[in-house]
């Protein structure tokens, strides 16, 4: 998994029928330092978050799938998790 | 998922046939600031897109699932039309 800081929301109407009642939100990922990495990318919700959020997204087709819920859903990221704390060692 | 704008359209005659009557669309990947996010790539199009409009596709396997139960050899796909995003950094 991926730790990533949910920095937008997206409307889409017209969508596969498979994102019905999904909530979609835009993901930085960042590095362990909080750090912006690579390009910001567009997660299902599984899991109630909201913007500014940090939190834990799959980024492998069938894992978010089974977050989603729904069979033959075409979707490749899904926040799995609200991250509380992360402690280093 | 990742944000796109459709800057073309691929036309494509001998192909896998299971490619038949899918429609091949050119995408440039776009940051939310809609920047250019790195090289353009071709998707298939599950949703009706044409040139012009921002979207967003799956990548790898799950692109063909629009397309249940046919499996057609793709890894990547449109399947939504964004109406709008909002970011809050």
């Amino acid at each position: 998994m991926q730790i990533g800081k949910v920095i937008g929301t997206l409307v889409a109407t017209q969508k596969s029928r498979k994102f019905d009642g999904a909530k979609l939100l835009l993901v930085q990922p960042l590095n362990a330092d909080e750090t912006p990495r690579g390009t910001a990318l567009l997660a299902v919700d599984s899991v109630g978050a909201g913007v500014h959020d940090r939190v834990l997204v799959v980024l492998e087709g069938r894992s978010a799938g089974e977050a989603l819920g729904k069979k033959w859903a075409p979707v490749d990221a899904a926040i799995v998790g609200i991250i509380d704390r992360i402690d280093f060692e | 998922m990742q944000l796109a704008r459709v800057i073309g359209d691929v036309v494509v005659t001998r192909k896998d046939e299971q490619l038949d009557g899918i429609k091949l669309l050119l995408l440039q990947p776009l940051t939310p600031e809609r920047e250019a996010a790195g090289r353009p790539l071709v998707a298939v199009d599950a949703v009706g897109a044409g040139v012009g409009e921002e979207v967003f596709f799956v990548r790898g396997k799950e692109a063909s699932f629009p397309f249940h139960p046919a499996m057609p050899p793709v890894d990547a796909g449109i399947v939504g039309i964004v109406d709008h995003w909002d970011i809050e950094k």
